[in-house]
């Protein structure tokens, strides 16, 4: 007799368990699901009731529609290319300091560490107005420059990379040395071909920052065709007779590369927004 | 010692080079910045006028207090969800963990404008979420345009975009709790439930406090969501220190007080930091 009712009791929560993560599997995906739908259909469909839930055919008038507005090709091209850019420099920078503040005993290494980690705890609107009139000053606002350059050495990225060196061994290195190799060529070639997980998690991260950008781009950039594919997005819901058909174009063209990029990597994406908060 | 003594420091020159040019000079320059005032043109010394006037300026109060409060029901009310969801998809035996998982985790890499805009066309008064609420006879809510419900949408956005990320960082910390610790609990009669309590939350105490300080830092500088969301209206009832700080700044022009109110995020951050770190703490 008390077996069977153990037995229905853990039944009943098994079955309280899976509703409770289906909701929330809902909530979390029929966003997008939605979104998807709208981008295929006419503004109006967005507000019927019942609601539009199937895909339409107006996904070419709508992507039209956007193109006109912001001029589609040109803002995702700023926006690939400053995150491109930006993931292979900074990834550079942060490495090699990394590195040095890894594998290399010298004066003052602990207190840069510290510096580059208490830095993280400042808010962005801390820097943002002398970074603008710097770039105001050089004239150099509304350029890839002004895009790029203010975030290059990330002191996240190098955290990230700092924990991954440490479990390297030295005796490598060292016996690198006594081969008479130079330091650059032994960072190069011995050190990092075995750090590939680790660059590969630390630039998706650095790629999602760039990419998801907005403050700053904001601020840095006035001219629609300088714009990144955010402001430009985002620039859409300012005006009075708002397109919704092409904001839902716009918005899951924002999503899908990202999302598709996800699913494919989700391991190392997982891992490289994660960092080493959970190895501590 | 067998490498030359330069060496380390031409590896972190470049970012050196880069950190002092573009964050540590700005940290100072902003400093300076909220002690002086324009006069005819040029930033003068101005003391303490533009925190005097910080403390005057109602406006200022309420993206204070508006701040806080997105900080105080947001962070614990996502924190908790978290863990739950977290504490659930950890069991073993439970089937399509990594659907629940990826699936969970999918808004947390959706950009923030792009989220938010989404969020502001189905909360329209005659958007999706309405319609769906109607079905179970709830009238029509006036999401965005009453500032309660204002409130509430930013802080529902702001939980559908982050619960997950924090969800799976409980979740790879979970795998690194002993097992033996629930069987012995297990066998002392614990139900799940207690388990939880007394195992699962104190063994993850040093994560949750990262994931709440972390939090804490990204809230007190929230801007994205209420800018694309709400452009801090209805009557500034979703307008944020970092929304206030972006309107002085690039609308006024005013430099010298957006610093002054950038400084005191600074301070904030660094209070409440301190205070979890001393709360949660191992004493």
């Amino acid at each position: 007799m008390k077996k069977t009712s153990q037995k229905t009791n853990k039944l009943v929560s098994k079955v309280f368990l899976y509703f409770f993560l289906l909701v929330f599997l809902f909530i979390s995906i029929f966003p997008f699901y939605w979104m998807f739908v709208g981008s295929t259909n006419h503004t109006s469909k967005m507000f019927t009731n019942p609601p539009t839930l199937t895909f339409g055919d107006q996904f070419m008038t709508n992507l039209t529609n956007l193109n006109d507005s912001i001029g589609i090709f040109r803002v995702l091209f700023n926006s690939l290319f400053v995150s491109l850019v930006f993931v292979v420099l900074s990834l550079l920078v942060c490495t090699f300091a990394a590195y040095a503040l890894s594998k290399f005993k010298f004066r003052g290494r602990n207190t840069i560490f510290m510096t580059f980690v208490l830095s993280m705890m400042i808010p962005y609107q801390a820097t943002i107005i002398p970074l603008f009139r710097m770039m105001t000053e050089f004239n150099l606002l509304n350029t890839y420059f002004a895009l790029i350059a203010p975030q290059l050495c990330f002191p996240f990225a190098i955290f990230l990379m700092r924990q991954n060196f440490l479990a390297f061994p030295d005796s490598l290195i060292e016996s690198s040395r006594i081969d008479g190799a130079g330091e650059f060529r032994i960072f190069w070639s011995v050190v990092l071909p075995s750090m590939k997980p680790a660059l590969a998690a630390t630039s998706i991260y650095l790629f999602m920052m760039q990419w998801n950008n907005f403050m700053w781009p904001l601020v840095a950039v006035n001219s629609p065709e300088m714009y990144t594919f955010p402001v430009a997005l985002s620039s859409l819901i300012g005006i009075s007779m708002i397109d919704y058909g092409q904001i839902m174009v716009g918005i899951s063209i924002a999503t899908i590369p990202i999302i598709i990029f996800f699913l494919l990597l989700q391991r190392h994406f997982i891992a490289g927004m994660l960092g080493s908060a959970v190895k501590g | 010692m067998s490498y030359k003594r330069l060496t380390p420091y031409l590896f972190l020159a470049p970012a050196i080079l880069l950190f002092l040019c573009f964050t540590a000079y700005p940290i100072v320059a902003s400093l300076i910045l909220s002690f002086q005032k324009l006069e005819g043109g040029t930033y003068v010394f101005a003391g303490l006028a533009n925190y005097s006037r910080l403390f005057q300026d109602s406006v200022f109060y309420e993206a204070l207090k508006n701040t806080f409060i997105f900080l105080i029901v947001q962070v614990p009310i996502m924190l908790f969800l978290a863990l739950v969801l977290a504490n659930a998809l950890n069991s073993r035996l439970l089937k399509l963990r990594g659907v629940f998982r990826v699936g969970f985790f999918m808004p947390a890499v959706t950009s923030l404008v792009a989220y938010a805009i989404l969020f502001s066309i189905m909360l329209q008064d005659t958007g999706l979420i309405n319609q769906f609420l109607a079905l179970f006879g709830v009238e029509n809510i006036k999401w965005l345009s009453t500032p309660f419900w204002a409130k509430f949408s930013i802080i529902m956005a702001m939980t559908w975009r982050w619960t997950g990320y924090n969800m799976v960082i409980y979740l790879a910390a979970m795998q690194n709790i002993p097992e033996e610790l629930y069987e012995a609990a297990s066998l002392d009669g614990a139900g799940k439930f207690r388990q939880f309590l007394n195992i699962t939350i104190p063994q993850l105490k040093p994560v949750i406090l990262f994931t709440a300080i972390i939090s804490t830092i990204s809230t007190l500088q929230l801007f994205d969501e209420p800018y694309n969301l709400t452009n801090g209206g209805p009557a500034d009832a979703t307008l944020t220190l970092g929304l206030y700080i972006y309107r002085v700044g690039f609308s006024y022009f005013d430099f010298g007080y957006a610093s002054a109110m950038a400084y005191i995020i600074v301070v904030i951050v660094a209070i409440l930091s301190y205070i979890q770190l001393k709360v949660a703490g191992d004493d």
